[in-house]
């Protein structure tokens, strides 16, 4: 099978901090990671590659230093790196972004043939929109399975799959037809450890890199800033509320701040106190 | 590139200052949408709550609110039509079709095109569930307009504009996002962030209904079966009264139980932070935040957790917002009501012993 795989490099949100004076984000010395929900694709794709041979093609768009989560991919066992890279793309909404993907993606099919399946991941950890996978799927017609928990049975030949789709009360069993974008839902499986070989071999790989005119990008309006139709008007931090949080006094041993708080709660709730009187039936 | 939407910098560079003209040809978009998840014979309660809001945004505007509600006939949807007018909608844009009978991204995605193509909305409100972020993307990328995922707050600026407000990550910031050189405006919303509308029995509304074309043998996509959930053990969290959650500050998995403890005594439920669901302390079902569960209790405890921006988008429609924590600086102290700065592990089982107490003694004097 020929396998895409889109991951997006992301600072590690467990490190970020932000400036108590100026509420900007400090990036500087934040490390980077692959999109924590892009691997369990990533895993599906090598999966599915032990069982039927092909290839895995991992992509990204960003800055050059993205190449890094490419490399870092392929030492988990994807056997090629794509690294879509431009100052054009800088700025790009998910309108954008999904736009520059498909291009690369059609670019890297002109080369390999098309992709039986683009893996994509549930949401990013930064972003956190959930809206590329749907775009690339849309630009590119292809079937469009998100949150899917499990891939029950695939056809290669015959282009067709059958997965298990969390909806919002139960599990949709689906079938459809290839190629389709899937996103893997967290928990369905777990990024392998890379061998021995892989990981020499990720070290030493090239990662092959273009730019918007090699991947067929003429017309530069659809990309980055101008290409995105959303506009960040302002950041701002979130207002205290007006009236100051009522601080009770922790004096006095813990039982007095605790009967303390209580009546505070009532005083302001009065309703609430007789509701739960009325409730607390089991004493 | 693509991160660059981040940095605060940015935010106030070349993008924010444009202004934009509105193209011509989308001068003619007017109204407000909600688009109306209609699943299993019954709306989604997020898409009630969107037409509450919904509601004032159209009258801020002078416009109709429309409910768009796709399905098939048998399924209840003369009943699901009533819901939308009593909640607020003007009129519903009803498509009733076979290939509708249960959700799929491709007739769905085709149908709503249409209807924007049609009929013209300015800005179009989706709930942010796994349907709604499965549609809307797809709807958004045919219409090549903006979608901003996720909102926590809508509002109209001075011109006519929907400024949609939502949380950048990693920290305590919010940003608000517009389109405006594209229509429909498009947005997201998770549920239970906008009140729940008091339903107006018996308001009565139009119906425009739409015909579409569609042939079962063009949609590659077949539902086989359909495994509905046990009630999850944690799905009252999401409508409780009452909500007691714990976060880092409790120290250790142990701790939980504290909460769990004042929780049962209070007849409520209970939950925590991202962080410990990371730890693998509470399930996932538990997590209370802008990527879990949003509440609106009437009481909301919050003990040992910092109030990051992630977590207050989450609670933040709680009626009564109570904190315990060891810095008086924490963020929590900005949108609670009342706060102690103590020790939470020390204080949650004598809180809990102080409202059994109170309880009882009202009880027996009642
Ligand atoms: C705080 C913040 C808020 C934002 N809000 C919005 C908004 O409301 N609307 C909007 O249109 N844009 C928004 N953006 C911009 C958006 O994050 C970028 O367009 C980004 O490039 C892609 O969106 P995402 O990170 O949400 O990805 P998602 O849509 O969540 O990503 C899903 C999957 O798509 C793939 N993918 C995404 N980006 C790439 C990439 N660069 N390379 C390879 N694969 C990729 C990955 O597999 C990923 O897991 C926001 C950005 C920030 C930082
Ligand atoms: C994309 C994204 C989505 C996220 N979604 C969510 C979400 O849905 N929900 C969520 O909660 N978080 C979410 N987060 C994480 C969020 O940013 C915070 O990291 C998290 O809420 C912090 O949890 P915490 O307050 O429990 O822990 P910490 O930030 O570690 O805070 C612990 C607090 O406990 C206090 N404390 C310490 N000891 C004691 C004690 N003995 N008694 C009382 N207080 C004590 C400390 O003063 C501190 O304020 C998200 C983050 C990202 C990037």
């Amino acid at each position: 099978m020929r396998i895409f795989v889109c991951i997006k490099q992301v600072p590690d949100s467990a490190q970020i901090r932000v400036h108590p004076v100026t509420n900007t984000i400090m990036r500087q010395g934040v490390p980077t990671i692959i999109n924590p929900y892009d691997l369990f694709g990533l895993e599906e794709a090598l999966r599915l590659r032990d069982s039927f041979g092909g290839t895995v093609t991992v992509l990204t768009m960003g800055p050059p230093m993205a190449s890094e989560s490419l490399r870092k991919a392929l030492g988990y066992g994807a056997d090629r790196g794509l690294l879509l890279t431009d100052r054009f793309f800088a700025g790009s909404d998910t309108l954008a972004t999904s736009y520059a993907l498909s291009r690369l993606i059609e670019k890297a099919a002109e080369e390999q043939g098309m992709p039986q399946i683009v893996f994509c991941g549930k949401q990013t950890i930064d972003g956190d929109t959930a809206q590329v996978g749907p775009g690339i799927a849309q630009r590119l017609g292809l079937s469009q399975l998100t949150y899917v928990s499990a891939i029950d049975e695939i056809d290669p030949d015959k282009g067709t799959i059958t997965v298990r789709r969390r909806a919002d009360h139960g599990v949709q069993v689906l079938t459809s037809r290839l190629p389709a974008m899937i996103t893997m839902l967290e928990g369905s499986n777990q990024i392998r450890r890379g061998t021995q070989s892989d990981v020499l071999r990720a070290a030493q790989a090239k990662v092959t890199q273009w730019n918007a005119a090699a991947v067929g990008i003429t017309d530069l309006s659809l990309c980055g800033l101008r290409g995105s139709p959303t506009v960040v008007k302002r950041v701002f931090a979130p207002a205290a509320r007006s009236e100051k949080a009522e601080m009770i006094p922790a004096g006095g041993g813990g039982s007095a701040t605790a009967t303390a708080l209580i009546d505070a709660i009532f005083k302001r709730q009065p309703a609430l106190e007789e509701d739960l009187i009325s409730a607390a039936g089991g004493y | 590139m693509n991160t660059s939407q981040t940095p605060v910098a940015s935010a106030s560079g070349s993008r924010a200052g444009m202004k934009k003209e509105l193209p011509e040809h989308f001068r003619s978009y007017k109204h407000v949408w909600v688009f109306i998840e209609f699943e299993h014979g019954r709306i989604h309660p997020v898409s009630l709550e969107l037409l509450g809001e919904g509601r004032k945004l159209a009258d801020q505007l002078g416009v109709e609110l429309a409910g768009v509600l796709l399905g098939s006939g048998d399924h209840g949807l003369d009943e699901a039509t009533g819901s939308c007018f009593a909640y607020g909608a003007d009129l519903v844009y009803l498509v009733d079709h076979p290939v509708l009978a249960q959700y799929r991204n491709q007739p769905y995605t085709k149908v709503m095109t249409e209807l924007v193509l049609k009929y013209q909305p300015e800005i179009m409100l989706l709930g942010a569930t796994v349907l709604g972020r499965d549609l809307a993307g797809s709807v958004a990328t045919t219409l090549k307009t903006g979608l901003t995922a996720d909102c926590t707050e809508l509002a109209i600026d001075d011109e006519r504009s929907l400024a949609a407000t939502r949380p950048t990550f990693g920290g305590s910031l919010l940003c608000t996002i517009h389109t405006l050189n594209y229509r429909p405006q498009m947005a997201t919303i998770r549920p239970r962030v906008m009140a729940m509308p008091k339903p107006e029995e018996g308001r009565q509304g139009r119906v425009v209904s739409y015909t579409p074309d569609l042939d079962e043998d063009d949609i590659v996509t077949k539902v086989l079966s359909f495994l509905p959930d046990d009630a999850s053990e944690a799905s009252g969290l999401a409508f409780a009264d009452i909500v007691v959650a714990g976060g880092m500050g409790l120290r250790s998995e142990e701790n939980i139980q504290l909460v769990r403890k004042l929780a049962s005594v209070l007849g409520g439920d209970w939950g925590g932070s991202r962080p410990l669901v990371q730890k693998g302390w509470i399930g996932a079902d538990r997590q209370i935040g802008q990527t879990g569960k949003t509440i609106r209790p009437k009481l909301y405890i919050a003990a040992g957790i910092s109030g990051a921006i992630q977590h207050r988008v989450g609670v933040e429609g709680a009626d009564m917002i109570v904190a315990i924590n060891t810095d008086s600086n924490a963020p929590i102290f900005d949108f609670a009501h009342l706060g102690v700065v103590a020790d939470a592990v020390t204080l949650l089982p004598l809180l809990t012993e102080a409202f059994r107490q109170r309880l009882l003694v009202n009880r027996l004097a009642g």
